[in-house]
């Protein structure tokens, strides 16, 4: 007798968790060929809710680990993902990707982690300053997290868009809450799966499926969401989300690099979402001659 | 409101007070948590629940500082918002609560002091009601005693039974609420147990918790006390209070409270004369909903006092 496979129950990712959506809502996403992908959970405003909460609870405990230790922990994301390469090879392929695409996009995405890895304890020392004033202070300005920050990840690229996106924003200390492509989710779960086997604290990233124009206004108007990284293409959303954000002042980066390409990886998103925190130290005059630092 | 001192009662003997069907409870709450409250409901039900609120801190290091503010923020609880309600009253330590009687001053807002060697209730009877007529003395309107778990479970429900009246008769004009910290007590059989003989021995409010030891005020606790508190007043025509503490700091929950207190005891019940929740994050929630439900905006904790 031939066996039936069994099917997975792609589900969302809230803090450490895969819930379904509170809505009990679905939608089936089809490839080129019109084949049903699979069914994917259609996140409502509550799940956002919910994983805004998630994610701000997690947000102090990530901020304040050592940087070395997130740096450890972001490496670990690339190691787990090399593991389960087979799996993502066979959900890009069923998305549409040919076997050289998929593989291609895989190897960039464990890539980019590393590369990132490497940065979470560099950043700091390249983007913080000392600042010359004029009087007898050591003046220094240094990065910090923002805080929460919402990502609505590109619609091409299941993986790598993911991958771009998330990484740089959390190896900087935040936390994620970041709405999957909508039309290619299949690897936004899988990848959920990874982030939570690979010792990332639960509620620093959390993951939904679904629609981006139901989800954007609650996304640009959440007060406990601090700032945005839009990636999608709608011009017309990203102008909706600057007019909803201004309730507190988030701030909104557009992603607009081509995932594929080496131009969207560099330490600068990282530094998108940093906030510059100046210091002055009373002291004598560090620089000149007779200190006696 | 009728007095519980003007009438003889027939004290029944506690050994043989009703057990509890746990299976039943746990059914009934499910029930009554999944009501669907539609929005305009959900505001009053939300503006209810904070005139009910007993603004509560009880930490070792509380200051007259902390006090002070918890009370600024009984009387101002979001000021953006237009007529909303204070919260029922403040509940603090005996040597807090000359500070909180004076930062409180004609507002209207009552000052609840806990009581009798609070938390554990570990300490002679004497030293329990000096600790009781010292916070009477320093103004607090309402006492919050604990009983005696140690001999309640011991089954000296005579014991217990007597404490409960001696401090009742400390508090004077004070009313008197009953911890009977459920979380302990470990069997709804054994909560409405203590329901029965707190509310016999003079309790104006019977209280789930000290919000010290977890569990607190689960639905299924404050559903049997509930049902104690309406058999108790069928059979005497008294009526007695109700306070959940400890573990309620979701406006969600303080809702499916509500909803229970008046499908159970009914709607005499809704009333902060009669129903309280003992909470310190609790109020944050309800404003944070209130906003929300105003302006459509998912609000943060970034833009509200903090607790």
């Amino acid at each position: 007798m031939e066996r039936l496979g069994i099917l997975k129950t792609y589900k969302i990712y809230i803090g450490g968790k895969f819930p379904r959506t509170e809505s009990g809502r679905y939608y089936s996403p089809k490839n080129a060929s019109g084949e049903a992908l699979a069914n994917i959970c259609l996140s409502s405003r509550k799940d956002l809710r919910n994983a805004v909460v998630a994610a701000r609870s997690a947000f102090g405990g990530w901020a304040e680990r050592a940087a070395f230790n997130r740096s450890q922990i972001v490496y670990r994301i690339a190691e787990m993902l090399e593991g389960r390469r087979a799996q993502f090879l066979e959900e890009l392929m069923k998305q549409g990707s040919t076997k050289q695409q998929a593989e291609k996009e895989i190897n960039l995405s464990i890539d980019r982690i590393v590369y990132y890895a490497g940065w979470c304890d560099k950043y700091q020392q390249i983007f913080s300053t000392v600042n010359p004033v004029s009087s007898s202070h050591f003046n220094f300005s240094a990065m910090e997290p923002t805080g929460v920050v919402g990502v609505i990840a590109p619609e091409e690229g299941s993986l790598i868009g993911l991958v771009s996106t998330i990484i740089p924003i959390i190896a900087g200390g935040n936390t994620v809450v970041c709405l999957a492509s909508e039309k290619l989710p299949l690897c936004a779960i899988t990848f959920a799966e990874v982030l939570q086997t690979s010792d990332v604290p639960g509620g620093v990233v959390n993951i939904l499926t679904g629609n981006e124009k139901e989800l954007l206004e609650h996304f640009g108007s959440h007060m406990d969401i601090n700032a945005l990284c839009y990636a999608g293409a709608s011009e017309d959303h990203l102008t909706q989300l600057n007019k909803l954000s201004t309730g507190n002042l988030k701030r909104i980066r557009n992603f607009e690099a081509n995932c594929m390409d080496e131009s969207s990886q560099s330490p600068y998103f990282i530094q998108d979402y940093q906030e510059v925190k100046t210091t002055w130290h009373p002291i004598e005059n560090i620089g000149g001659s007779t200190s006696t630092y | 409101m009728k007095s519980s001192a003007s009438k003889k009662l027939n004290i029944p003997d506690f050994r043989f007070t009703p057990t509890i069907d746990k299976v039943g409870v746990e059914e009934r709450v499910a029930r009554i948590q999944s009501r669907s409250i539609k929005k305009e409901s959900k505001v009053e039900g939300m503006k209810m629940a904070l005139n009910m609120i007993d603004l509560t801190t009880l930490e070792g290091k509380d200051t007259p500082g902390k006090v002070k503010q918890l009370c600024y923020k009984a009387q101002h609880l979001h000021d953006h918002y237009p007529d909303l309600p204070t919260v029922a009253a403040v509940c603090v330590y005996p040597s807090m609560v000359k500070t909180a009687k004076k930062a409180l001053g004609n507002s209207g807002i009552k000052v609840a002091s806990v009581s009798t060697a609070f938390p554990s209730g570990q300490a002679p009877r004497n030293i329990k009601l000096d600790d009781t007529k010292f916070a009477v003395d320093q103004g607090a309107d309402e006492i919050d005693m604990v009983i005696s778990r140690g001999e309640f479970l011991a089954g000296n429900y005579d014991f217990v039974f007597d404490e409960i009246a001696a401090i009742k008769e400390a508090c004077g004009q004070a009313r008197l609420k009953v911890i009977l910290e459920t979380g302990e007590l470990v069997t709804l059989d054994n909560v409405r147990r203590a329901s029965e003989i707190a509310m016999y021995a003079g309790a104006d409010f019977i209280k789930t918790s000290t919000g010290k030891i977890q569990p607190a005020a689960t639905m299924q606790v404050t559903y049997t006390m509930l049902m104690a508190i309406k058999d108790y007043y069928d059979k005497t025509g008294i009526m007695v209070g109700m306070k959940p503490a400890g573990g309620i700091s979701k406006s969600k929950l303080a809702l499916h409270n509500l909803i229970m207190v008046k499908e159970t005891v009914g709607d005499d019940w809704l009333d902060n004369e009669w129903f309280r929740f003992g909470a310190s994050s609790l109020a944050n929630d309800i404003l944070m909903q209130l906003v929300k439900q105003q302006t459509g905006a998912y609000q943060s904790g970034d833009y509200f006092s903090i607790d």
